[in-house]
């Protein structure tokens, strides 16, 4: 395909492997890359390389949790480059609403095709909390501006000369731990709906039981839009514990902690753990997003547990 | 002094969709200093919404209606009116609108949009609660500021960054949007949380030339 034609080849079908496997109810897997902090290019293509043909679509993280590193557009564009299929993460905390925009015109004009809507942590709780946060728009009205974008108006209602088209996604917490948070995420998650939000992503995940009341519960507010169940890779019961304190919406339950501490073989462990848990959700759910976190070249041999083709 | 500017007519009528008991408040502090409030502003709002078909129930005046005790207070003698109305129309800042809220169980809808602060804070002594946006949505959140109480100034719902009830920047500070939640699920308007609210008009913020110079009179003209 030459360079024309992606820029531009926007009556034809949207080119996305992981819009593909959704639709065809395939159980989709998506895997989540961190770029480095770094002007360092190698170790994307490695890990992109490990990821070919066993992932649908790799997700790129946009400054993951405030952190200044290599960016989301350009990773996303490498992979591309690469033939594989990446998901362009876009958070609402360095950009303001002029950029936000023109990052999309140019993931599209890069050839790629998936979106992640996010609104992003905040920027104290990064490596560099002096930065100025910006938050200009949130994620709701990230993809109403998308949605905007798609029909050939800019925010501003400026007319477009050339229309982009994405597979857009978002995500949400299938753990919120108060009243308030839980209905609050639910609320959201239809508003996210209306605003043309075509998949979800949920937070790392580890109890069976909450992801599968979550699912109900959506299914009984009509919420019929594929959601793929966020899996993060238990490297030692240490992990779980900090996470446990830190990280907002996830819990790790008691007896899996118990197991990472006692087992000789923390890999084997945890790969296990993981195998487990999306074999039992894969009937409710569309499919499997990864956080390697480090560990992607695991990813392979969690796949082959998995009772997938 | 606060400085104010009244929203256009249509914007107030359209947050008062679907309620036809009104009650009016109006703040006898800074907006009778800055034309937005007084007498005339509130027989002006009155005949609008008469002839939208709107009922007024009442109307009372209160000197600063940041002050929380004083507006107690004087609220007890107007409970009636208040108790039947579908909700109070507030001619105040953002500040007056937040007490107003704190105090009624009833939707509290913003008369005015706060532009500055302009030197004084009128009896509260403090701006971390107003931000002077220009464009006041206290009624889309139960009288609690999204944009001072949300350090990412989220406006559809918060962020999944909270954790019992606190939030990521702080583990002492409460999450704004938890306090907004319960705050519209005790006057029961937690359907205001579905609906979408576009990006915030930035441009808002500036204040007019006519308020550059009300607010600086102070500190760039000669006094003797």
């Amino acid at each position: 395909m030459t360079a024309e034609t992606i820029n531009n080849d926007t009556s034809t079908k949207l080119q996305s492997n992981l819009k593909d496997a959704i639709e065809k109810k395939k159980f989709a897997i998506t895997c989540e890359i961190g770029p480095p902090k770094g002007a360092d290019d190698k170790e994307i293509r490695e890990t992109g390389e490990m990821l070919r043909g066993l992932a649908d679509a790799i997700n790129v993280t946009d400054l993951q949790s405030s952190v200044m590193r290599l960016g989301s557009l350009a990773t996303c564009h490498i992979l591309k480059e690469m033939g594989l299929d990446p998901i362009f993460q876009v958070t609402c905390r360095d950009r303001n609403r002029l950029a936000l925009q023109s990052d999309l015109l140019s993931a599209h004009v890069m050839g790629i095709r998936n979106v992640l809507a996010l609104t992003g942590d905040y920027t104290t709780t990064g490596d560099d909390p002096q930065a100025k946060p910006v938050f200009d728009l949130d994620s709701v009205q990230l993809l109403w501006a998308i949605k905007r974008l798609e029909e050939g108006y800019d925010i501003a209602g400026k007319e477009l000369t050339v229309k982009p088209s994405f597979f857009k996604g978002a995500v949400v917490n299938p753990g919120a731990d108060t009243e308030a948070s839980y209905e609050l995420q639910l609320i959201k998650m239809q508003k996210k709906i209306d605003q043309g939000a075509q998949f979800f992503q949920t937070q790392a995940v580890f109890d069976a039981d909450v992801f599968e009341r979550f699912m109900e519960r959506i299914s009984k507010m009509n919420m019929n839009v594929p959601v793929l169940i966020g899996i993060i890779l238990l490297k030692s019961h240490k992990m779980a514990n900090y996470m446990n304190k830190f990280v907002p919406g996830v819990f790790v339950p008691e007896p899996i902690i118990k197991k990472m501490e006692e087992t000789e073989d923390k890999v084997s462990m945890c790969l296990e753990i993981a195998a487990e848990l999306i074999n039992k959700v894969k009937p409710i759910c569309a499919g499997a997003h990864i956080q390697a976190l480090g560990w992607e070249s695991h990813v392979p041999s969690l796949l082959k547990k998995l009772d997938i083709d | 002094m606060i400085l104010t500017e009244q929203k256009p007519i249509e914007e107030i009528l359209e947050r008062l969709n679907g309620e036809n008991k009104i009650f009016i408040l109006n703040c006898g502090g800074c907006p009778e200093g800055a034309d937005t409030g007084g007498i005339k502003v509130i027989n002006y709002l009155k005949e609008e919404l008469e002839k939208k078909g709107k009922k007024i129930t009442g109307s009372v005046s209160i000197d600063f209606l940041c002050q929380k005790a004083l507006l107690r207070s004087r609220l007890r003698t107007r409970k009636k009116e208040i108790e039947e109305s579908d909700s109070i129309l507030v001619l105040s800042c953002g500040l007056g609108v937040q007490t107003s809220a704190a105090v009624i169980s009833k939707i509290c809808h913003p008369a005015l949009n706060t532009i500055t602060f302009g030197g004084i804070t009128g009896m509260w002594q403090g701006t971390e609660r107003c931000a002077t946006c220009g464009d006041c949505v206290l009624d889309y959140t139960g009288g609690i500021c999204p944009y001072t109480a949300c350090p990412k100034e989220l406006l559809n719902l918060g962020c999944a960054g909270q954790s019992n009830g606190k939030c990521e920047t702080d583990p002492e500070r409460d999450c704004g949007w938890e306090l907004i939640y319960y705050r519209l699920k005790s006057i029961g308007q937690l359907d205001k949380l579905k609906e979408f609210i576009p990006p915030r008009d930035y441009s808002k913020m500036l204040p007019s030339a006519k308020l550059r110079k009300t607010n600086l009179w102070a500190l760039d003209e000669e006094v003797v």
